[in-house]
């Protein structure tokens, strides 16, 4: 994967960020130009606003995988869940530091920012979200774990031809 | 709007076929199916080619007029167009052929899917398939499209009590099915304790809940109804075309376990024949993985939600059952060469309704439908085909 390709969606992948439509009140997660569920949809064009995922969830589904996508390999065997956030939004992430035994349905779970994968040796190391039992002590003081630095107005590779 | 009949068909075997390249396959099952349906060169209009990736595959885009100039059809400088939807490559490419000939302005086309998959490694061959899914939201955090389809399992699993035994019984029935088809990848049979007991790739779901990935081809030749005995003594009805989509991501389903694009294109196309699911005899259901059946059988209305492994397990499904489902074998057995599937879905249907599927003929097979489905169904694509003697 290109690095602008993954860089251009840090903002969403290291923060949560997604977006509410201001006519109905709907969030989203990716962020959308436009609102699905408005009855005349081309009305909320222009009109979603940024906003802000807690991180907080539980777990709606989950599968153990032992076949990895490409670049997860050595993870084998992780656990994948579909989490649905308690804003809304459901997400895909990985569930991390509990045994696969002990994770179920309805488990709540806290977003974590957690290296995801690595494009071999010289390769691209790409960050974003998993997800962790929320009753984790390592993260009683934080919803989203640390703070993460927003991302810069332009990828290395635009600074460096300036 | 005039009506479309499948007047001809072809298809090779499906399977690892080393020693067969993408352009051999692609215009065997072509050139056959123009000579089942008698038709001069003449007379064709066009080819519309389903194919999901080429590209990545063999390294070889513009497939359409490859395939068309190795038909020996390049000097009529006829249009080639290739049709891409993921695992429903080859359903729409089947719906652009229909509309071309339903509109008239194309009297005669040829619909053909090809794939060749084994001429990479299949670790390569599955990320291309990952690829069907949402690669920005799923795929980067860790997903692959058995794990997407392992997430609605254990979401029905939960919400209905479907068991890891009707999971099993799907692929068990697909290669009972495989044995009796001379082109199936598989012919083989399973026992359920072999499927249970296989290694899991994502779970609950193991190595046999999942279709292979094959080489193959398949085509059909369509035409006007009105000229169809011209060419065959069993024309056979395009009764309904329909295609439907849903959200790239499973994640923004509001339920997990329905299928939103199955469930819009067969009510669809149920309408468009004015038929019911009961009326149905035959069905190639989409079963990319065993949970995709079960799922599928729902969506398509043949049992209410939550129901169909339990009617699975009845023996409603098989053959002397009500709907006869995967006589093909399905993709499980009979393979998945995804860009030919839905193509290949007809093809056994239409052998069906001629009477002409030897060792798995289901009776009185009037009305048959075909369905199938892209990723994890951000497109599906429901044909009803109907005897018309």
């Amino acid at each position: 994967m290109s690095i602008a390709r993954f860089w251009r969606e840090t903002p969403r992948r290291y923060n949560l960020g997604g977006s509410k439509c201001t006519t109905c009140g709907t969030t989203y997660f990716p962020p959308r130009a436009v609102c699905p569920v408005c009855p005349v949809h081309r009305q909320s064009i222009e009109k979603m606003i940024p906003f802000q995922l807690s991180g907080e969830g539980e777990v709606l589904s989950f599968t153990i995988v032992h076949e990895a996508a490409e670049g997860f390999e050595l993870q084998v065997p992780y656990v994948l869940a579909l989490v649905k956030t308690v804003e809304g939004p459901v997400l895909t992430g990985q569930i991390v530091d509990a045994a696969p035994e002990a994770v179920a349905i309805g488990l709540k779970v806290r977003a974590t920012f957690r290296k995801l994968r690595e494009e071999g040796k010289a390769g691209v190391i790409h960050y974003g979200y998993k997800f962790t039992p929320a009753d984790d002590p390592s993260f009683a003081t934080s919803a989203r774990g640390p703070p993460v630095p927003a991302p810069a107005e332009n990828p290395p590779r635009d600074r460096a031809r300036a | 709007m005039r009506e479309v009949a499948v007047l001809g068909v072809g298809q090779t075997r499906f399977g690892e076929l080393w020693n067969r390249s993408f352009r051999e396959i692609g215009i065997e099952s072509g050139l056959q199916a123009l000579v089942d349906a008698k038709l001069a060169s003449a007379d064709l209009g066009g080819l519309f080619l389903g194919n999901m990736a080429s590209g990545s595959l063999i390294a070889q885009e513009h497939i359409a007029p490859l395939i068309l100039d190795y038909a020996g059809l390049a000097g009529r400088h006829l249009p080639a167009v290739r049709v891409e939807g993921g695992g429903a490559s080859g359903g729409l490419a089947l719906h652009q052929g229909y509309l071309a000939v339903a509109s008239g302005l194309y009297d005669y086309v040829v619909v053909g899917g090809a794939e060749k998959l084994t001429d990479v490694p299949d670790t390569v061959g599955a990320e291309i398939a990952n690829a069907t899914a949402d690669h920005e939201w799923e795929v980067v955090f860790g997903a692959t499209l058995p794990a997407l389809w392992a997430l609605v399992a254990r979401r029905h699993m939960y919400l209905y009590g479907t068991t890891r035994e009707d999971l099993a019984r799907v692929a068990v029935h697909a290669h009972e099915m495989g044995s009796k088809n001379p082109n199936a990848h598989y012919r083989n049979k399973l026992t359920l304790e072999q499927v249970v007991g296989a290694g899991p790739v994502a779970e609950p779901l193991g190595v046999f809940d999942c279709a292979p990935l094959s080489d193959g081809a398949a085509a059909v030749v369509l035409g006007p109804l009105e000229t169809a005995r011209r060419h065959t003594d069993t024309p056979i009805r395009i009764a309904a075309s329909q295609v439907a989509c849903d959200t790239m991501a499973l994640q923004h389903r509001a339920d997990p376990t329905t299928v939103g694009s199955t469930v819009a294109a067969a009510r669809n196309a149920f309408r468009q024949a004015r038929r019911a699911p009961a009326d149905v005899r035959v069905a190639e259901v989409h079963d990319g993985y065993t949970i995709a059946a079960l799922v599928s059988l729902e969506d398509l209305g043949f049992v209410e939600k939550g129901r169909a492994g339990t009617e699975f397990a009845s023996g409603r499904f098989a053959v002397g059952g009500s709907t006869a489902v995967n006589t093909s074998g399905g993709l499980k057995a009979q393979g998945r060469p995804f860009g030919a599937v839905g193509v290949a879905q007809v093809v056994e249907v239409v052998r069906q309704l001629r009477g002409e599927a030897t060792g798995r003929q289901v009776a009185d097979a009037t009305l048959g439908l075909t369905h199938d489905l892209g990723g994890t169904g951000a497109t599906s694509v429901v044909h009803l085909l109907e005897r018309t003697n």
